[in-house]
Parts: C-alpha cells; structure tokens; sequence
C-alpha cells in the first residue's frame, strides 16, 4: 500500500505545537515509517509536491499573506486537522483582537510603517474547511498520534470532549477550588491535558479552550462572587483561547466592571 | 539559482530544519559580496504589547507561549525579572530546582538540534529519519537523549512543552525525591550516550572557518551559568542586567525583516553555546573539561561550526548536573514563596539553549505590567549570522551553487536560530529574480 503523505505548516504560533511531532520519542521512528513526511520544513528539507492526503495546520491567521496561504494549503489537502489553540481559537496573539493594533506596534516597534499585519489573528477555521480540531496550548502528543492513526486507518478519533473538572474527578484530584479556594476554569474547559494544573496545586486557566457547551456564566459568577476580582476574572478568559466565542463572550461581561 | 561570468546570486528561499521560517539573498560580484539579505518571514505576535495590563503573576505562562522549543529559558527570564522588583530572592533549593529545570530544557533542545537538525547537514542528510537509514544506531540514542531532557521538564513542569508548575517565586508543587528516581538512572546513561556522540561527533569534518568574534555570555565563578551572572565578552565586557539597555540596542532595518541588536552602536556579537564555552570553561565540571579536551576543544574556539561539539559538551555537563541537584535534594519541609507585587522596574538575562535572553519589565503597586521588553537570542546573533554568510560565500566560492547553498544553511545552523523565539521578527514579501 502506498504510505500516506503528510504535510505540516506553520502560521502564527511558537511552534510548540508541530514541536510535539518530534517529542514522540518513543513512536517518531515507527510513525516515520507508516507515513511519509512529505513536507515538514522545522524537521526536514525534503519538500515533496503536494496533494497531501493530511495536513497538519498549526498557527493562526494574522497578515494578509497568510490568509491566501491557507487557502492554497486547503487546496493540496485531502484532510486538513488543525493542532493547537492558535490554530483553533487565533492563539494567545488573538488578544489583539480587543484593542487597535497599532497600539501593539507602537509598543514594540521604531518603526510602525514597515509592519504588516491583519487587525485580528483568527482560527484556521475561520478562513477554511477544517476537517478535525485537535485543542490545547500545546496539544497533547498522544492524543496527536491517536488522531494520525485513526485517519491513516480511516476512523474517527476518540478524543473525550467532557471536562478538565471530570479529568480531575477521574483522576482522584482533590478540587483546587473548593479545597484551595483557587480560580479554576476546569468546569468550563475541554479535557486532554490529565487535568494537569490541579494536579500541580494550581487552577486551570484554560490552555485547551472550552468545552462544548460551556457554562461559564456561572462559573464566572460563582468566581467573581467568591475567589477573585473581576479584572482576574477577565484575564483568565483572555488566554490561549481569547477569541473563542464563549471565552470571548463571557470575558466581555467583565470588561468594565 | 543563475549564473553568470561576474555576477552570481545564491538563495535559499526556505532555511528548512530552522525551527521558524527564513531566507537568505546573496549577490557577489567580483568575489565580494555586493548585496546580503537574511530575511525570516515570522508574523509579528506583539508579546510585548499585549503584556501591557496583564499581572506580574501571569509572565512565566504568557512569555512561555513565545517559543515552544525553548519556554523554560522565557519562564525564567521572566520570573527572575520579577522578583527583583518585587525585591525577592529564591531560597537555595528552587533555585537548585530551577537550575534543573534548565538543564532539561538544554538537553532536550541540544539534542534536538545536533542529531535531529545539525548534524544531518554535516552528513549530506535531508533529516535524522533519512539519517536513521544508515546510522540508526544513533538516532535512536538521541530520542533517547532527548526524552531524558524532556523527561525532568515533565516531572518538574508537568509536561515538556509550556510547563505549567513555574511560578514569580518558586514553583506550584515541590517535587517528592522518589519522583526523580527513573530519570535519575536515564540520565546516567544519556550522559554516557553524549560522551560518545561528542567523540563521534569529532570525527565529522569541520569547514575551516574562524573569526575573531566578540562572544557574550553570563558570567559568574561558581557555575556554569544558567540562571545567574553579569553579561561578560571576551573582549573585555562586563555588565549587570540593569545596564544591559545602556549598551545594547535593536535596529528595525528597511531591507531586513528584524530587529539587529547592536552592543555599543557598532559591536556585534555572538551568543550561545560556543560563546558560554569559550567564556566559562573553567565553570565546567572536570569531567565534561576532560571530554573537552580529548576532542581537542578548548577556549577560545573561534570556528562557529564547532558549537555542534560544545552543544554535546553541554548535554554531557547538564547530565552530570541534573543528577548532582537531584542527588541533593531533599523536600523542602517549610516553603515561604510567596511573592508581593512592588511598583518598579526589573531586568534579567538567563542562559536559554540558544544565547542570552534579557527580559525587562515595568509594574505598579498592584502587579499590573505598564510595560515590557524582550531581546531573545536569536536578535543578537542576527548580526553575525549575516555576517558569517557574507565571508563564507567568498571564502567558499569555488564550490558549485548546490554545494554553496548546503555550506550557507549548515552555517546558519551553527547559531541554532529559533526564529520563532524573536518576538518582532517582521513580515516581508520574498523578492525572487
Ligand atoms: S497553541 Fe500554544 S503551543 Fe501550540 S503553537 Fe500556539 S502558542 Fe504554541
Ligand atoms: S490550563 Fe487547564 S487545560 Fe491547560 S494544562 Fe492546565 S489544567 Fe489543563
């Protein structure tokens, strides 16, 4: 059977995300021959013309240049999975979304007119057809190798879609909230990380987005009410995933407060 | 590629194996160099501006989420500079533990980058699994190498890419010593896996290449510097973190797509592993000097393709050390980490895998960041990076394009750029003739 091809790219992002391919230790090699790495510029020069049977897309859309580019991507993909909160959500640089850009390029540059970029920086799906989401700031490696192979043997990943709350339940953590009176975004937040800030004596924050359906009005309520400010409270859901609609939405409410 | 009689223009429209994107546009005429371009195509993110109105509490997850490949050397930077606003020293054992941490971080990127990107190029390899055709053997020692880095970082983070347990004081939890013991006996071998990399890794051949550079690192006489020293050169520089903006400035350049750092207006220098070799050989362990020395590498080496070996050199040392603080460690029975915000300015400048890491912020009274500045490694060798390009194609001219082209991007390599850890590299359109 002829190895499927697979591509990777990289939009706005830290890449972290594509990064996780490489710390498969112990399955890179055995990956590397199920597949063939037919475009991966940080892990290889080998560039193989496309069409890809999977592109892995990781990174947010932030200048002009790169919303054309997605398309192009879209067009050499059978399958197109973006990985990562920027990808999904438009990643922490999304917080520009809230605020004139050039707010931020004054900040940091001398000089402003050699800067080119977008008002906002959105999820792949806002521009293209995306056929799987993988969540997380980073994403977890195994739950990457399990969406792979699921594809390449042409089945639907089994990814939990509950919460990092259940995570923790599952796991036998004792609540951060209630026990340490922590912040916490467990509730609200999309499982795959093993619950792991509570774990570390610490309140989620959210790196893996929202859950479906989240109920973060009153979480938020409950927060504010008892644990922290409302500024805290704002912050915590301008994250990883600021420009996710929920996060996004219930932030809104304590803008000004 | 074109070629003619006098004029010869070299691209590489895409450094691949850079972790980040970039390219590089040469034009020699009459065997100088009459036009040079390294260009990275890195979408701006504005770290620095959107820090502005976030917590002081928040900089080791925010500035983590810059670089994936290096977030340790960021949480670092970053919670040091916070600490001596808020006027806060670590207590003995989370600084051990923070050397730690860093010692994963350096062998999980070095072993990255030497086996799986540099050393590739020295064998004419497209990537380690071409490579794992023919030496196997050896690529399978690195994953291991690597997971062993990876590994402290996930006991001691909680995972190894944006670990979640380092906070403006300490950490979140103290690790139990039981935590460390397999990794303890990973760490044993990997150690003994660098000392025979390094000695394989000699045997490659090596361009001959040097320069009289300026190279800056940290500095201090009790150890090999991670978290700790003044930023010295061997050119007679010596400054605390607090002065570091007095003398080193960023350049936004029209032609070119970032920030060029500058040491007193018109120096350029050369951080990273070769530099903190060259610097602190003396701060090493007798063991990893030993192996220094039986691969025939000793300060001050000047050829920039030698930082693959001292890259193995310093997996070798972080090795030895990371067990050295895991065999002293005890759990700490009373832990006061707790640390109040103070209006104030803090500046601190670690050693991330790649170089100098200078991270300065501004808050008020209630933690509330007024603003922020970051200079990663990779702006500071951005200068000599262009530089060696320059002065290789010339001393290199003989060799075809396709020979040339493989020497300018293994020369790049030297520097382990990680583009993405810029936080201001600008956008540009590629100009392709
Ligand atoms: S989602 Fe997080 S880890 Fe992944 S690329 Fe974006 S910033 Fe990096
Ligand atoms: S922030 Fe939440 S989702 Fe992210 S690692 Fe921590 S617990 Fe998991």
């Amino acid at each position: 059977m002829k190895k499927k091809k697979l591509a990777v790219w990289k939009f706005a992002s830290c890449d972290g995300c594509q990064l996780s391919i490489l710390d498969c230790e112990d399955e890179l090699l055995t990956l590397a021959a199920q597949i063939e790495i037919a475009y991966f510029p940080e892990a290889t020069k080998t560039v193989i013309e496309g069409p890809y049977d999977i592109s892995l897309v990781e990174g947010s859309i932030t200048t002009a240049h790169d919303a054309i580019r997605i398309l192009e991507v879209r067009k050499n993909s059978k399958l197109l999975i973006s990985i990562g909160a920027c990808a999904t959500s438009g990643g922490i640089q999304a917080l520009r979304n809230y605020v004139k850009v050039s707010e931020y390029i004054n900040a940091v540059y001398a000089r402003p007119e050699y800067i080119d970029t977008l008002e906002t920086s959105t999820a792949i799906a806002d521009h293209v057809k995306v056929d799987y989401e993988l969540r997380g700031c980073p994403i977890n490696k195994y739950q990457l190798l399990e969406v792979l192979s699921s594809f390449l043997h042409g089945k639907k990943p089994s990814i939990p879609d509950h919460s990092v709350c259940l995570e923790c339940k599952l796991n036998g953590n004792p609540c951060v909230a209630v026990s340490r009176n922590l912040p916490c975004l467990g509730p609200v937040t999309q499982a795959g990380c093993g619950a792991l800030c509570p774990h570390y004596h610490r309140g989620c924050f959210g790196c893996y987005g929202p859950k479906e359906n989240p109920n973060t009005e009153a979480l938020a309520l409950y927060l504010t009410q008892n644990v922290v400010d409302n500024h805290t409270m704002l912050r915590l859901f301008r994250n990883f995933n600021a420009a996710s609609p929920s996060f996004s939405k219930e932030s809104k409410n304590y803008e000004k407060q | 590629m074109k070629n003619n009689e006098k004029t010869r223009e070299i691209k590489l429209d895409y450094l691949a194996r850079v972790e980040g994107e970039g390219s590089f546009y040469v034009k020699i005429k009459d065997h100088e160099v009459i036009e040079s371009k390294l260009k990275i195509f890195e979408p701006p993110r504005f770290f620095e501006g959107f820090l502005q109105g976030r917590s002081y509490s928040e900089v080791p997850d925010i500035t983590a989420r810059i670089c994936g490949i290096c977030p340790v050397a960021y949480q670092m930077s970053s919670v040091h500079a916070m600490e001596k606003i808020c006027g806060y020293k670590a207590v003995g054992f989370i600084d051990k533990l923070r050397r730690l941490l860093y010692c994963g971080e350096w062998i999980e990127s070095h072993a990255l980058h030497t086996f799986m990107l540099h050393v590739p190029d020295f064998l004419g390899y497209p990537d380690a699994i071409a490579m794992a055709k023919d030496h196997k053997d050896w690529v399978e020692k690195a994953l291991y190498l690597k997971k062993a880095g990876n590994d402290i970082v996930n006991i001691l983070g909680g995972r190894e890419i944006h670990p979640i347990n380092v906070k403006v004081g300490g950490f979140y939890r103290y690790p139990y010593p039981a935590e460390f013991k397999e990794v303890k006996e990973r760490l044993q071998k990997a150690q003994e896996i660098a000392h025979s990399a390094a000695q394989w890794m000699a045997t490659l051949e090596f361009p001959g290449f040097e320069f009289d550079y300026e190279f800056i690192a940290l500095h201090n006489e009790g150890e090999y510097p991670m978290n700790h020293g003044h930023i010295v050169s061997n050119k007679g520089l010596s400054l605390e973190a607090e002065t570091y903006e007095d003398h080193f400035s960023e350049e936004q350049q029209p032609y070119s797509t970032t920030l060029h750092t500058w040491l007193d207006g018109e120096r350029t220098v050369f951080t990273g592993p070769l530099a903190r070799f060259n610097i602190n050989f003396e701060q090493l362990s007798e063991t990893a000097k030993s192996l220094a020395r039986e691969i025939g590498l000793y300060p001050v080496c000047k050829n920039p393709f030698k930082s693959l070996l001292v890259r193995m050199i310093e997996i070798f040392y972080a090795c030895e050390e990371a067990v050295r603080i895991m065999d002293q460690y005890v759990f700490p029975g009373e832990i006061d980490d707790h640390v109040k915000p103070k209006a104030g300015v803090g500046r601190a400048a670690t050693e991330a895998p790649r170089g100098i890491l200078f991270h300065r912020y501004e808050i008020n009274e209630r933690g509330i960041i007024q603003n922020a500045r970051i200079v990663a490694p990779t702006s500071h060798n951005q200068r000599i990076i262009e530089d060696d390009l320059r002065r290789l194609v010339i001393q290199f001219e003989d060799l075809n394009d396709e020979l040339l082209t493989e020497r300018c991007e293994q020369a790049v390599r030297n520097y382990d750029p990680c583009i993405s850890c810029s936080t201001h590299f600008l956008k540009v359109n590629i100009e392709r003739e």
